[in-house]
C-alpha cells in the first residue's frame, strides 16, 4: 500500500473532485458507450448509479449528452458510479411512465471475476488483500476467457478492466453481444462456467456428462491445453496448493476413491509433511502410470479426474449472476476504488501476466504528478493537451481509445452498408 | 357469430372467395379423414389467425380445452420431475383433452380437430398478450406443448413440415466438415461409429439462435457458428417457435385496444386469463391459519424452533449463521423468507438478524446495508412486492449456490460425505450404517432430493415409511416442513394435555 502523497484518505471527496474535473476521460468514455459521435440511444437511455458518500445510493439516472453528464459528475461527486443497460425509454423518467414500461434492451456482455471465489485455493492472501501472486489465478482465467469469447464466440471489441483492488471486468461492446437477450447470456455463461457448486462439494469440476466418464466439449480441450502450464506453474510451484494437509486432502477427496493409490499417496504424504506440492503431483502421476497396463479403465478414470483437477484450479470462476441479467450495473472503467484509490484502469488481455495490480495508480500519485507538471500553458484554456497526458495514467488513456476507436470504425462501417442497403431499393 | 381475427395480422373478411373455397373444403372432407389443404401437417407455427366463422359456444370451449392442458403443463414442470416424466404426463394427459392425430390416423376427423386447436390457440393468445408475465407463461407452455408434439410427431410429417416453414439454415458442407472432424465428433455423446459420423451433416447458426445447446454444450461452436447436427434441429424449431409467437403476441396487446370490441368476447377473456392465473398460484406457499398468536415466532423462540422443526436446508443455514454471524445474500434470502413464512414478524426480524450479526457488525453497518433488506424481503421497501418464501423448486433449480454459498439444498448440493456427516449432526435419530441411511443417499443419487427429505422428515418424527407430510405428501416446500413438524409437535402435547386434565378430573 503505497503512503497516500496527499495528506487526505486515498479517496477524500476534494481529491475526488480534482479527480473528476480534471482527469477522467469524459470523451472516450462518451464513445465506448455511444458508439457513435451523435447521442444516440444507447446513451441517453443508459441507466447510470452514483454511489456517494456515506453509501447513498442513486439509481436511474440517465443523461442526453455527454456535457450533461460530466457537470452532473462533477456536482454530485460520487465515490464511484456503475453503468446499467439502455432501456426502452429515458431511466431519469421513469415516474412518469406506467408500470413495466422500462425494460432493459440493450447491454455491453459483460464478466466479472473476483479474488474472493479463489480464497480456498490460494495460499498468499485471504479476503481483501491481493498480490502479484494471487494476480497469477486472475491472469489464467483472462487469458482463458478472452480466448474463448474471441475464438468461439467470435467476439472482437473486448475491453478487460482492472477492478481497483482484487478482480477484474470485460466489457464486449459487439453489436451482437449488445443485442444477447437474458436467456442468452445464461446460455452463453452455462457454456463457459465450469466450477459449480456450493461450499460442501469438493469436485466442482463436473463436465463429463452424468457419469463423469465423457470427453471433454472441444472448447474446454483448448483451455486445459493453455491451463496445464498455469497449472505448475501457478499451482505446484508459486502457491504450492497441495502443501498443508488441508491443501493434500481437498485434492485427495475429488480424486476417484480407489483405496490402492490414495491410500500409500496420504500415507506417504503423512510421513513427510513438508513436500513440496511439484513433487506430491509426480507421485499422483507415477503412481497412476502404474495402472496404465493392467487397469487401463481406472488410468482413464484417474487421467480424466486429473484434468479435472486441472480446470478446478486454474478454470476462470466467473461471478455468473453479473453476466446473465441484462440489468446488472456494473463499475465503470476509470472509476476510482474507494478502498484502495486505485483507478479502474483498461488491461492488455495479452500482457495479463505482468500486469501489477500494485503498480495502478493512485488518484493521489496522478494529482501529485498535475501539480508537479510544467504548468506554462495553464492560463490558456484553448490548449489541446489533456491534463491525463501528464500523468501516468496516459498510457491507459491511450489504450482506451484506440479500443474505442476500432468499436467506432465497426460501428460506421455498419451504418453505411445499412445505408447502402436502404438506398438499394 | 362473429370473427375471432384480431384484424391487423391480415386484411380478413369472410367475404373472400378463396376462403369460401376452403371452408366448403372442410365441410365436404368431414368424415373422409384425410388432411384438407388447409391443415396438411399436424403441427402447426400458428402463423396465419384463422379467418372462418365459428360459434360463441365454439369459442369458449376451444380455449377452455386448451387452457386445462397448458396449465396442466405448467403444473407438471413445476413439480421437478425428470423430463421424460413430464413427456409422458403431457402426452397422456393431451391425448384425453386435446387430442391431435396425425394424418395416417382413420377414423379420426382430423380437420375437426386441427380446426379447433388453431382455435383454441388464436383465443388464448388475446387473453394472455396482456402483461409480460402472462406473456412469458403463456409462450413457455405453449412451447412445451408444441415441442411435445414435435417429438410424438410421425418422422416423415416432421420431415415435411419443417420443409413447409422453409428456414434458411446453412449446410455446413464436406471440406468445413473434414476441418472440424474431430472437434464436431466429440460433441456427439450418441456413440461416435464412423458411419454415423459420415452419414450425419450439420446446421450453421448463429449460437445466440440455439441457446439450450450452447448452455449444454452440446455443440460445437467456432467464431460465433454453432454447428447443429440435422439429429437435433428441434431446439431450433422450438427457438423460431417462441420466439415468433413472443413478437406476435406483443403486437396482438399493442392492438388489443383498438379491437372493435364485441361486448360478448370481453369476460370470455377475462375469465381466461383470471382462471389461468388462479391455477397458478397454488403452487406459491400459502400460511395455515393459526389461532391467533399462537403461530407467531418472536426472535428468541427461532432457536428453538429450529432445532426442532427446520428442514435439513433451513438447519444448514441457521447453523453457519450462529458459527460464522454471517450468511451471503442469496442464504439471507433463503433463510429469512422461510421465518417469514413460519410467523416471524418484521420487527422481530430486524431483532433476530442484528442479534445473529453480533458483535461482528456494527449497529451503522446494520442500519445501512442490511435492515434495508430485510424491510424489502417484508415488501415495505422498493416496489413494496409481498415476496413468497421460496418453495423446493426455486431452491433447487434457481440462483444455483456460488463457491462460498451455503444456501441451496443440501441433498442436491452437498457431496453424499459432506451430506452423511451434516445430517448425522443434525438428527440424531439418523444411524450412519442403518438401512434408511443408505436409502437417503440412494434417493439422491437417483436425484430425487424431495424424495430423500421427505424420507428424513419421517425419520425424523417417527412417521410410518410413506406418510410423508400426511397423506402420502411429500416435501415440496421447507415451510410446508416446518408447518407439519408443529402441527405434530401440537398434537403430541394436546394428548398429554387432555391425559392431565382427565387425570385432573380424576384426582377431583
Amino acid at each position: 500500500m503505497p503512503i497516500p502523497i496527499r495528506d487526505e484518505p486515498p479517496s477524500s471527496p476534494q481529491v475526488m473532485n480534482a479527480f473528476y474535473r480534471r482527469l477522467f476521460p469524459y470523451r472516450p468514455f462518451f464513445l465506448w458507450l455511444n458508439q457513435d459521435q451523435v447521442p444516440a440511444k444507447l446513451f441517453t437511455h443508459r441507466e447510470f448509479a452514483f454511489t456517494l458518500a456515506g453509501d447513498v445510493y442513486i439509481r436511474y439516472n440517465s443523461f442526453h449528452t455527454a456535457d450533461e453528464f460530466k457537470k452532473e459528475v462533477v456536482r454530485l461527486n460520487p465515490a464511484r458510479f456503475e453503468i446499467g443497460p439502455q432501456y426502452s425509454a429515458r431511466p431519469r423518467d421513469r415516474k412518469t411512465l406506467a408500470a413495466g414500461a422500462l425494460q432493459p434492451q440493450r447491454r455491453e456482455l459483460v464478466f466479472d471475476i473476483d479474488m474472493t471465489d479463489y480464497d480456498e485455493i490460494r495460499t498468499c492472501c485471504t479476503d481483501k488483500k491481493i498480490c502479484k501472486r494471487c494476480w497469477g489465478y486472475i491472469a489464467a482465467a483472462v487469458k482463458v476467457l478472452d480466448h474463448s469469447l474471441r475464438e468461439t464466440f467470435g467476439f472482437k471489441h473486448l475491453l478487460w478492466v482492472y477492478s481497483g483492488r482484487r478482480g477484474i471486468h470485460c466489457w464486449i461492446s459487439d453489436p451482437a453481444a449488445l443485442d444477447l437477450n437474458d436467456d442468452q447470456r445464461k446460455s452463453l455463461v452455462t457454456f463457459l462456467e465450469v466450477i459449480k457448486g456450493s461450499k460442501e462439494q469438493s469436485k466442482k469440476v463436473n463436465v463429463r456428462g452424468s457419469k463423469d466418464e465423457g470427453d471433454l466439449h472441444p472448447a474446454l480441450k483448448d483451455a486445459l491445453e493453455e491451463l496445464k502450464m498455469s497449472f505448475v506453474k501457478l499451482c505446484l510451484q508459486d502457491q504450492d496448493c497441495f502443501r498443508s494437509e488441508r491443501g493434500w486432502e481437498s485434492l485427495l477427496a475429488i480424486l476417484p476413491q480407489d483405496r490402492d493409490i490414495i491410500g500409500p499417496l496420504r500415507s506417504q504424504w503423512q510421513a513427510d509433511p513438508g513436500r513440496p506440492s511439484d513433487h506430491k503431483w509426480s507421485d499422483l502421476v507415477s503412481a497412476v502410470a502404474v495402472l496404465k497396463k493392467n487397469q487401463y479403465p481406472l488410468f482413464r478414470k484417474f487421467e480424466k479426474a486429473m484434468e479435472d483437477v486441472v480446470l478446478q484450479y486454474t478454470y476462470p470462476r466467473i461471478d455468473a449472476e453479473v453476466s446473465k441479467h441484462r440489468n446488472h450495473l456494473l463499475k465503470a472503467p476509470f472509476c476510482v476504488h474507494p478502498g484502495t484509490g486505485r483507478v479502474c484502469v483498461p488491461v492488455n488481455p495479452d500482457l495479463v501476466d505482468e500486469f501489477d495490480p500494485d503498480t495502478v495508480p493512485t488518484v493521489g500519485e496522478l494529482l501529485n504528478q498535475l501539480d508537479n507538471a510544467p504548468s506554462e500553458p495553464a492560463a490558456d484554456v484553448t490548449r489541446r493537451i489533456e491534463d491525463y497526458d501528464q500523468t501516468s495514467l496516459k498510457p491507459y488513456v491511450e489504450m482506451f481509445e484506440k479500443h474505442v476507436a476500432a468499436i467506432l470504425r465497426d460501428s460506421r462501417g455498419a451504418k453505411r452498408a445499412f445505408k447502402e442497403e436502404s438506398m438499394d431499393f | 357469430m362473429f370473427r375471432p381475427s384480431t384484424r391487423h395480422n391480415l386484411p380478413s373478411s369472410s367475404s373472400n372467395p378463396a376462403l369460401e373455397v376452403k371452408l366448403n373444403k372442410r365441410q365436404s372432407g368431414v368424415g373422409s379423414g384425410g388432411p384438407s389443404s388447409r391443415w396438411p401437417y399436424r403441427l402447426n407455427f400458428y402463423d396465419h389467425p384463422p379467418t372462418l366463422d365459428i360459434t360463441l359456444e365454439e369459442f369458449e370451449t376451444f380455449a377452455i380445452a386448451r387452457l386445462r392442458v397448458l396449465s396442466h403443463i405448467e403444473t407438471l414442470s413445476h413439480r421437478s420431475l425428470p423430463y421424460s416424466q413430464i413427456a409422458s404426463g403431457i402426452t397422456t394427459y393431451t391425448k384425453t383433452h386435446l387430442p391431435l392425430a396425425s394424418n395416417t390416423a382413420r377414423n379420426v376427423n382430423l380437420d375437426e380437430e386441427r380446426r379447433g386447436d388453431e382455435i383454441g390457440h388464436w383465443v388464448l393468445r388475446l387473453a394472455f398478450c396482456r402483461s409480460p408475465d402472462l406473456r412469458s407463461r403463456f409462450v413457455r407452455s405453449e412451447t412445451a406443448l408444441f415441442k411435445n408434439r414435435f417429438e410424438t410427431d410421425d418422422i416423415h410429417e416432421r420431415a415435411a413440415f419443417l420443409r413447409s416453414l422453409e428456414f434458411d439454415w446453412q449446410i455446413v458442407d464436406e471440406s468445413e466438415k473434414s476441418i472440424y472432424a474431430t472437434e464436431l465428433r466429440s460433441c456427439m455423446n450418441w456413440g461416435t461409429k464412423d458411419d454415423q459420423f459420415k452419414a450425419e451433416s450439420w446446421f450453421k447458426v448463429p449460437w445466440y439462435t440455439v441457446p439450450d445447446l450452447v448452455g449444454g454444450r452440446r455443440v460445437f461452436i467456432r467464431a460465433g457458428m454453432a454447428y447443429v447436427p440435422q439429429s437435433l434441429p428441434i431446439s431450433l424449431v422450438l427457438q423460431a417457435f417462441a420466439s415468433r409467437l413472443e413478437k406476435a403476441l406483443e403486437l396482438t396487446a399493442k392492438n388489443l385496444p383498438r379491437l372493435d370490441e364485441d361486448e360478448r368476447l370481453g369476460p370470455v377473456i377475462d375469465h381466461l386469463a383470471s382462471s389461468f392465473l388462479s391455477g397458478l398460484g397454488a403452487s406459491d406457499y400459502q400460511p395455515v391459519e393459526g389461532n391467533g398468536s399462537s403461530s407467531v415466532v418472536t426472535a428468541e423462540m427461532v432457536d428453538d424452533v429450529a432445532r426442532k422443526h427446520f428442514p435439513p436446508c433451513m438447519k444448514n443455514l441457521y447453523d453457519r449463521l450462529k458459527r460464522d454471524h454471517h450468511l451471503k445474500h442469496f442464504g439471507r434470502l433463503q433463510l429469512g423468507l422461510f421465518l417469514k413464512g413460519l410467523g416471524l414478524p418484521l420487527d422481530e426480524a430486524v431483532v433476530f438478524w442484528r442479534r445473529m450479526y453480533g458483535a461482528t457488525m456494527s449497529d451503522d453497518k446494520f442500519n445501512k446495508e442490511y435492515k434495508y433488506n430485510i424491510r424489502h424481503s417484508y415488501g415495505q421497501e422498493g416496489k413494496r412486492a409481498n415476496y413468497p418464501p421460496k418453495s423446493c423448486q426455486q431452491i433447487l433449480t434457481s440462483n444455483q449456490p456460488g463457491t462460498q454459498d451455503s444456501h441451496g439444498c443440501p441433498f442436491r448440493h452437498f457431496s453424499p460425505e459432506n451430506l452423511t456427516s451434516f445430517l448425522l449432526t443434525s438428527y440424531p435419530q439418523l444411524d450412519r450404517s442403518g438401512p434408511e441411511m443408505r436409502e437417503i443417499l440412494d434417493s439422491v443419487k437417483s436425484a430425487h432430493y424431495h424424495v430423500a427429505c421427505t424420507r428424513v422428515f419421517e425419520i425424523t418424527h417417527s412417521i410410518k415409511k410413506g406418510e410423508g407430510l400426511g397423506n402420502a405428501e411429500s416435501v415440496s416446500h421447507p415451510n410446508k416442513w416446518a408447518d407439519r413438524s408443529r402441527e405434530l409437535e401440537k398434537e403430541v402435547l394436546d394428548g398429554i394435555k387432555k391425559k392431565e386434565d382427565g387425570d385432573d378430573m380424576i384426582m377431583d
